[in-house]
């Protein structure tokens, strides 16, 4: 177990390692001058020159990515701004603030939307699907596939606007999602995301719901699903000791993608319900160019998701052993 | 389709799951050979889900294809500001006087709160270039999916190494992040930040970026599949007789890899028009005037439109659920129609 978690975490380092560099080259080798780029159309001289002294433009390539590395490992002071502590990600254009600080400000927001949804679409999606599987073929079970279709094909871009028009500025049921601090006030907390939660698993659950449904109806074809039947033992036991666990193992790992997607920023919900996490941090600094700050939140997200992808596969390696050895 | 290479003998040919095709259909009493291409059309021609789907996926691409002449008999186009051109339509806010979005005789889906264009020609051109950029992506996708991936899977060796470890790294990226972060930075090495950005760039650098991040998920299908195919028989005899790897991968390796590319394709394509959509909607896609499915919901998710009148929100809504529904069953449908053996 050690020597496998071992071997995917130093697998992630490599990862991410490349996705720097990638990422770095991106960003500030592609453009003939990123400082122009950052600086937007209303650059005066002054500005560009004191990001192009910040930057280092006038050194080559991998010189810059060197100091941006060290920068990371051990810190800065070179900015006009201030100290930068590691894991330095330099100052945001924009805002004059630090990266790594703003990143840290967004990540809670991120966080609790979530989690929340994850719970919601769980609950919702693997009910469903399994409702669906009991009540194979009757109308039940029709209905739950044809809604989770049409549903999973819905996007966020229009489900989001949709909810917060009927929801909230037709009939008032709720107000505008906005985040509160859980420690501070969890009613405000739970009834700021509500919407945001529902909106963002909806989509999610319908998948699950399929999902869910056909892992179900597999594993009730299993040989030793059947051979429990003919023991005599009664359905409803056979359907959930048996069937059910079972069924579960490939949807943990899809469960894993999917939080771990989410923990990265969900962009468009964020963005749709105008909620300050990570995904909308993404939106804010390409609106403003802002390449410092980009490169944060996609080196941040990458990281995020990487780690989650370790736990997952270890949760994996756990339930189903065969997947350690490969 | 392409018809089946006649090695094995008979009427059948290689399946590539490795099954081969029953000799003959039950009710095939003559013993007629059919190719798998006929079996296919056959098998989908009786699943009454996948022909209706089939048709609402047709009827979109014809109103992609035929937009400037629908435009043309209904005598609008999507740039005109009715907002300037006929002021008496809104009021101070800009919003439509008449209820429903201003849906009249003259304008069947209502007029655009705000700038007030006009929403049905509008419609007809967003999907028009939104359907345009994701068969673009999706055709470069498959393109390079081929190639690498069955390079990768018949080649083997390094070339198998190297390909995989870049479809690792790649499949580990953060893909809608990317997407919106490269976006400025593809669009600023056309253009100086400083000048407007015309709209062939923007479409080149989605199309661009999409399709960097888009060809992974079929070149590893392919990948297993030809390494699959690698060891069977027919390919060894085509060796034997001594046939260049080219024309082995051209003609026997491709042959055999139609199902998956196309029902891959099948599952890409509204992938990637949803996922054009969302750039458009983010505002780091196509922009204003031009027109766009995915930033017709922009515009929908202003609060103009939310606080006043929401039927705006749901031709572009309405349409794309249709749409990606429709495109979904037809997938389904094309997977079934090529591999019954796999239930749904």
């Amino acid at each position: 177990m050690l020597r496998f978690l071992f071997r995917r975490i130093l697998g992630s380092i490599v990862i991410l390692i490349l996705l720097t560099v990638v990422a770095f080259l991106l960003f500030f080798g592609m453009p003939r001058d990123p400082a122009l780029l950052m600086c937007g159309k209303t650059c005066t001289p002054e500005a560009l020159e004191n990001i192009h002294r910040t930057l280092g433009i006038d050194k080559s390539i991998p010189e810059q990515f060197w100091i941006f590395i060290s920068g990371l490992v051990a810190g800065r002071d070179d900015f006009s701004q201030g100290p930068c502590p590691a894991p330095c990600f330099g100052y945001s254009y924009h805002t004059n603030e630090q990266v790594w600080s703003t990143l840290l400000d967004r990540l809670p927001l991120t966080v609790s939307l979530a989690l929340g949804a994850t719970v919601v679409f769980l609950f919702v999606g693997l009910g469903t699907g399994m409702i669906a599987a009991w009540r194979r073929g009757t109308l039940v079970d029709k209905s739950f596939t044809a809604g989770s279709m049409v549903l999973s094909s819905m996007q966020i871009y229009f489900l989001g606007p949709l909810a917060m028009a009927v929801l909230v500025y037709q009939t008032h049921l709720f107000d505008e999602p906005r985040y509160t601090e859980l420690t501070k006030d969890p009613v405000a907390w739970f009834t700021g995301l509500i919407i945001p939660w529902v909106v963002l698993s909806t989509i999610f659950a319908a998948q699950y719901t399929r999902m869910a449904r056909s892992s179900m109806i597999e594993q009730l074809q299993e040989e030793h699903v059947r051979t429990a039947r003919a023991k005599g033992m009664s359905r409803r036991y056979v359907f959930f000791r048996y069937a059910w666990r079972g069924s579960l193992i490939p949807i943990v790992t899809i469960i894993g993608i999917d939080l771990s997607s989410m923990l990265g920023g969900a962009i468009i919900t964020e963005y749709t319900f105008g909620l300050p996490g990570l995904g909308h941090l993404a939106v804010e600094s390409v609106q403003f160019s802002d390449l410092p700050l980009l490169l944060g939140v996609m080196l941040f997200a990458a990281a995020v998701i990487l780690l989650c992808n370790i736990v997952v596969d270890a949760v994996y390696a756990v339930i189903d052993p065969r997947v350690r050895l490969s | 389709m392409t018809s089946p290479i006649d090695i094995e003998g008979g009427g059948s040919s290689v399946v590539v799951d490795g099954e081969p095709e029953p000799k003959t259909k039950p009710e095939d009493e003559k013993l007629i050979g059919r190719s798998p291409g006929q079996l296919m059309w056959i098998r989908f021609k009786r699943d009454r889900t996948g022909v209706i789907s089939a048709y609402v996926v047709i009827f979109f691409f014809l109103i992609g294809l035929l937009a400037p002449l629908i435009a043309k008999l209904y005598g609008k186009t999507p740039y005109t500001v009715y907002a300037d051109e006929r002021p008496e339509l809104f009021d101070s806010a800009g919003v439509p006087v008449q209820p429903n979005g201003g849906i009249s005789g003259e304008f069947w889906f209502g007029l655009e709160p705000g700038n007030g264009y006009d929403v049905f020609t509008k419609l007809l051109y967003g999907i028009r270039n939104s359907l345009g950029i994701s068969l673009a992506v999706t055709l470069a996708t498959v393109l390079t999916g081929i190639v690498l991936g069955v390079a990768a899977g018949y080649l083997g060796g390094k070339t198998d190494y190297v390909i995989s470890r870049v479809i690792d790294f790649l499949l580990a990226i953060p893909s809608q992040l990317f997407f919106i972060a490269s976006m400025p930075v593809v669009v600023s090495l056309f253009v100086s930040p400083r000048d407007e950005t015309p709209v062939y760039v923007r479409v080149v650098a989605l199309i661009s970026v999409m399709w960097v991040l888009g060809w992974m998920s079929l070149a590893r299908i392919l990948r297993g599949t030809a390494l699959a195919l690698r060891e069977r028989e027919f390919i060894e005899a085509a060796k034997v007789s001594g046939a260049p790897p080219g024309r082995i991968i051209r003609k026997e390796i491709l042959p055999n890899v139609v199902t998956p590319i196309l029902v891959q394709a099948t599952y890409m394509l509204p992938n990637f028009v949803t996922a054009e959509a969302g750039l458009s909607f983010l505002g780091v896609g196509l922009v204003e005037p031009t027109p766009d499915w995915g930033q017709m919901f922009s515009k929908a998710a202003t609060e103009l439109v939310m606080q006043n009148d929401i039927t705006y929100m749901f031709f572009p809504g309405i349409s794309m659920i249709v749409f990606i529904v429709a495109f979904n069953l037809l997938g389904d449908s094309v997977r079934d129609a090529f591999d019954p053996k796999t239930a749904r």
